[in-house]
């Protein structure tokens, strides 16, 4: 399991717009560079990363072989109800990752 | 664009070291001349990915290396309390051993003599982590050379490899850092070469490195043939290179680019 960052605010209020910022170690292998031995590397990078609040899509990137080493990523969201938040990362090699955060709206 | 590597060599071969060491007053962290954005990636808690490089780290140091073998914690408690202020006197002298040790060669040092483990190789996730995570227990605190006589054979082998001339090049690690720190090198900035951050994440290697890596990056620049890692000669410059830079405070885990 790749490792995480993720940062959620505790709670907020309703209607509040919330910043959310997510970093997962992966070497994100463009898939263009040659190891030691002389041959390419093959490609082995993040391909979409979704945020789901309470199983509605509420963000969503691609990303590519030009994205750098342990993507990071901030968002915004506006918090409505006392939920859960996931995020899914999934690229190559069937790389797929959830973490959950709760997210709790007074 | 013409051609720009003939005139930088040409400039380069025109310096000569007069190695002048940086004042105190006027040591400024490689921190200082960065963009504003790798400034803030550097000190957001949720952007640097540094963290990701010390949250392994804090796990190995809960981690017991066998069952009948204790964890890095089991000795050492809280690493907020035992490990604060040590990365910042590193490298020591190390009596077992009757010479200078750096912090990774500690951590190793621990896992031979008191855990009965295999040391990590250097540059490992492991012993990034590790180092990481016990130097960042130090962020913010000044560099603070230990007073030991041990250690002054050390430290005139470091300056003297730092002043002398290595390399295809005929330069100094002196000529960049001392007598040209705030010119440019082509893109980059040349900083005045204080060991502040490490171990760091650097954006050109897309990961975390050591001192060791850095000091080997420029002594491939230098087309030096770098010192293999964990080398005497390496220990003597991080020693000497230390004592230039304080009392700058230490930030690992820094952003560079
Ligand atoms: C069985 C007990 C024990 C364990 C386990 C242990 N250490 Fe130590 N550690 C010591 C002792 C004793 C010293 C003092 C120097 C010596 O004897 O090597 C020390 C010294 C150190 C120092 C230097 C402190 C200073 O003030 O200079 C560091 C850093 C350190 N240990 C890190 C670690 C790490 C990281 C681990 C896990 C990989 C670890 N130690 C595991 C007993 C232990
Ligand atoms: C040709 C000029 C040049 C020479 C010679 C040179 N360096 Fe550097 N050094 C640089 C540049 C440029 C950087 C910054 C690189 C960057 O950020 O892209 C740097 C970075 C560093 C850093 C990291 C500073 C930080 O903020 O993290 C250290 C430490 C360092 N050098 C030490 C040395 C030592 C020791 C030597 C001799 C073995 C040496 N350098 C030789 C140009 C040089």
């Amino acid at each position: 399991m790749a490792r995480t960052l993720i940062s959620v605010p505790k709670t907020a209020e309703a209607g509040e717009i919330v910043t959310i910022k997510t970093l997962i170690s992966h070497p994100m292998e463009t898939g263009f560079r040659p190891g030691a031995d002389g041959r390419i590397m093959a490609r082995d990078i993040i391909t979409d990363f979704t945020c789901l609040y309470d199983g509605e899509e509420v963000f969503r990137a691609e990303t590519f072989p030009a994205t750098a080493a342990n993507p990071y990523l901030t968002f915004t969201t506006r918090a409505t109800r006392t939920g859960t938040l996931s995020f899914i990362w999934r690229g190559d090699n069937g790389f797929e990752q959830t973490e959950t955060a709760t997210l709790t709206v007074t | 664009m013409r051609g720009r590597s003939a005139p930088v060599l040409g400039l380069l071969l025109a310096w000569s070291a007069t190695a002048a060491e940086i004042p105190v007053s006027e040591r400024r962290s490689g921190f200082d001349a960065m963009s504003p954005d790798i400034q803030a990636m550097q000190q957001d808690e949720m952007a640097n990915p540094g963290l990701l490089w010390l949250q392994d780290g804090a796990d190995l140091w809960g981690k017991a290396p066998s069952p009948d073998r204790p964890a890095c914690a089991g000795c050492h408690g809280e690493a907020g309390a035992s490990m604060r202020g040590v990365a910042v006197r590193y490298p020591v002298y190390d009596a077992a051993t009757a010479a200078p040790i750096d912090l990774e060669g500690r951590i190793n040092a621990c896992r031979a003599r008191h855990q009965g483990a295999a040391p990590f190789p250097r540059e490992s996730r492991e012993l990034l982590g590790l180092t990481t995570y016990v130097a960042a227990q130090s962020r913010g605190l000044p560099i603070a050379p230990p007073d030991d006589p041990r250690l002054a054979s050390a430290r005139a082998v470091g300056k003297a490899l730092f002043t002398q001339r290595m390399g295809q090049l005929g330069l100094s690690c002196a000529a960049c850092h001392d007598d040209h720190a705030g010119r440019r090198l082509g893109a980059a900035l040349i900083p005045q070469g204080h060991p502040t951050g490490y171990p760091l994440y650097r954006l050109e290697w897309q990961g975390v490195g050591s001192v060791q890596r850095r000091l080997r990056n420029c002594m491939t620049g230098m087309r030096a043939e770098p010192f293999a890692n964990g080398a005497p000669e390496f220990v003597a410059l991080e020693r000497y290179l230390m004592d230039r830079a304080s009392p700058l405070p230490l930030e690992t885990p820094a952003v560079r680019p």
